[in-house]
């Protein structure tokens, strides 16, 4: 690490990676409960569990992006953090406001709406949050010295992205008025601009692992963004098919949905095109696979197994049904998750001072996870799909169904156990580094 | 070949164009279609009360409406025709755990009229036009 700032960076990740363990507690919570053995009904009902699983996820990434953001801004703008005492502080209120929505959670304090569920007065307190994040970034980079493209496309992603969760606050009456707005924060972050902090990051990896030229990283990552909001902003409309607003929406959400892999495509090409081209190599293979794998993987989840779902004729049977759970499982693990935890694995070595690349730990846990959540992705595909054909086509009832289908959830056990056990190698490898100290720096700079 | 400035101008230019078009799409359907296919002159206090109800105890962490939701619990949009009233406050108003096949559902222990609101939301949900969803059954026999 280049400047004393950035050690922010790891608490930011430590945070994030504590909250991705809880995270998959509660997900084998809903896997024991699809299975019929829901014995902690009393204290966390599977709608409990739901809420504080998707919380989690949406948390453990933006504290990763905001640790990232920490790391990333410093050394592009060739400037210390304006505030770390801020930061801190920061980081400190954001697991508070964390901890007290997924207590909230296990006492009917919330709001019950899919994926935003934290209660409006703890909503403020995100929004003051994330302004302070964007204040201590955007003082930061206008000082710095440099203003580069990717500093400037991944702080363009963490405003868009505050911007967008206002839609979420406001109150409707109507369900499809609801409905429609919730989707402007969902699907325009993960579909949108998240994929510009997703680029951002992705970018600078690239420059530093590969030691291609900038200019033409940056070049192809104006390319990729700009495909990003040509199809995913209008993409949008899958969402719009079936919620009571007009068929328009099944023409223009069905041509721009079949773009959207394209954005993903060119994120995989580009990832591999620069690796091939580098002449660097940088010792930090971990980092490396974690950086391949997470362009690689979101092609695969997020673009083509998003693709096959959104077509307006399958989407009629697949809408609210398991497969969507196995479309999302492996879209956010691709394009977010795996993109959180390459870059943990770039910057530990460079924050602690540990020059610890080659582990087989590191090894076992990106193969162990990444098979694991594949495989979790065929179990719910596979219930899924025997879903859809005995309800939608054959008309079972929705009960007689689920009896059918509950093997399919042993599998997803057993895979998600592949997952954990990945993850604990991850986290072993995370403290063997030990923590970020001043030695770190002043090792690089000599 | 593509330089770095083109390359900024395909981000922009594409941004701004298709960001244009989906505010205007978006508007066109919130003032145009909206009302109509949701039968906006029915939201009476009743259906907006159900709805707080609905939220307040994140109904939508288990089941789906729209098909949106959690896929625990089953669909709802055409419950109010599928089992009707008396079921559905069974269901509310349970204060043991409503377990149809085993699968347990909160035990709410609704009021008659906290039952009554969520019915006359879920009635209204079944009557918003949603350009065919959920499908009909094509090989029931």
């Amino acid at each position: 690490m280049k400047y004393k700032s950035q050690k922010v960076a790891y608490w930011f990740f430590a945070l994030s990676i504590l909250l991705l363990s809880l995270q998959i507690i509660y997900g084998f919570i809903m896997a024991f409960a699809h299975m019929g053995y829901d014995v902690l009904h009393q204290i966390t009902p599977f709608n409990t569990a739901r809420a504080v699983h998707t919380n989690l996820l949406v948390v453990w990434l933006l504290s990763g992006f905001m640790g990232a953001a920490y790391y990333i801004i410093p050394e592009e703008s060739e400037n210390e953090l304006v505030s770390v005492k801020l930061a801190y502080l920061q980081l400190v209120t954001l697991a508070l406001v964390g901890v007290v929505a997924i207590i909230g959670y296990h006492f009917n304090y919330w709001e019950g709406r899919k994926f935003l569920e934290i209660p409006r007065p703890l909503d403020w307190l995100v929004v003051i949050n994330v302004l302070t994040f964007l204040g201590i970034i955007l003082v930061t980079l206008f000082k710095g010295k440099k203003q580069t493209t990717t500093s400037l496309v991944l702080t363009m992603g963490l405003v868009f992205a505050a911007l967008l969760y206002l839609p979420g606050m406001v109150w409707f009456d109507n369900q499809t008025m609801d409905s429609f707005f919730r989707w402007w924060v969902v699907h325009l972050w993960v579909e949108g601009v998240w994929e510009l902090i997703m680029g951002g990051i992705l970018a600078f990896l690239l420059i530093k692992i590969t030691g291609v030229d900038r200019e033409v990283i940056e070049k192809w990552l104006y390319v990729i963004v700009g495909l990003t909001f040509i199809s995913g902003i209008l993409g949008t409309g899958h969402h719009y098919y079936y919620i009571g607003v007009g068929k328009i929406w099944l023409i223009v959400g069905g041509i721009f949905s079949a773009l959207e892999p394209l954005a993903f495509l060119a994120m995989a090409l580009f990832a591999i095109s620069m690796y091939r081209k580098g002449e660097k190599k940088h010792p930090n293979k971990i980092a490396l696979s974690w950086t391949l794998g997470t362009a690689i993987v979101s092609f695969v989840g997020a673009g083509l197994l998003g693709m096959a779902h959104t077509l307006p004729g399958v989407n009629m049977y697949t809408h609210g049904t398991l497969v969507t759970a196995m479309h999302g499982h492996l879209a956010f693990w691709g394009a977010y998750g795996m993109i959180v935890l390459a870059f943990i694995s770039y910057s530990m070595p460079n924050l602690t001072g540990r020059k610890y690349y080659d582990s087989n730990a590191g090894l076992l846990a990106f193969w162990l996870s990444n098979i694991g959540m594949v495989g979790m992705t065929v179990a719910f595909g596979v219930a899924g799909v025997a879903q859809v054909y005995l309800e939608r086509k054959v008309g079972l009832d929705f009960g007689d169904v689920q009896k059918e289908i509950q093997v399919h959830f042993a599998v997803l056990a057993v895979c998600a156990t592949f997952f954990t056990t990945g993850i604990g190698f991850y986290i072993y490898e995370f403290i063997k580094y030990g923590t970020p100290n001043d030695e770190a720096l002043e090792k690089i700079a000599s | 070949m593509l330089s770095k400035s083109q390359a900024k101008i395909f981000f922009l230019g594409g941004t701004l164009v298709t960001f244009a078009i989906f505010l205007g799409l978006s508007w066109n359907s919130l003032s145009n279609e909206v009302p109509k296919k949701t039968h906006e002159e029915n939201l009476s206090p009743q259906v907006i009360s159900g709805k707080h109800i609905w939220e307040k105890n994140n109904c939508m962490g288990c089941h789906t409406i729209m098909g949106e939701g959690a896929y625990y619990a089953p669909e709802l949009t055409k419950v109010y025709e599928r089992r009707g009233e008396s079921y559905i406050k069974a269901a509310l108003m349970s204060k043991t755990p409503w377990a149809p096949r085993g699968r347990k559902m909160v035990a709410y222990a609704m009021s008659e009229q906290e039952a009554n609101d969520v019915v006359a939301f879920l009635k209204w949900i079944g009557e918003v036009d949603l350009n065919g969803f959920p499908p009909k059954p094509d090989l029931k026999k």
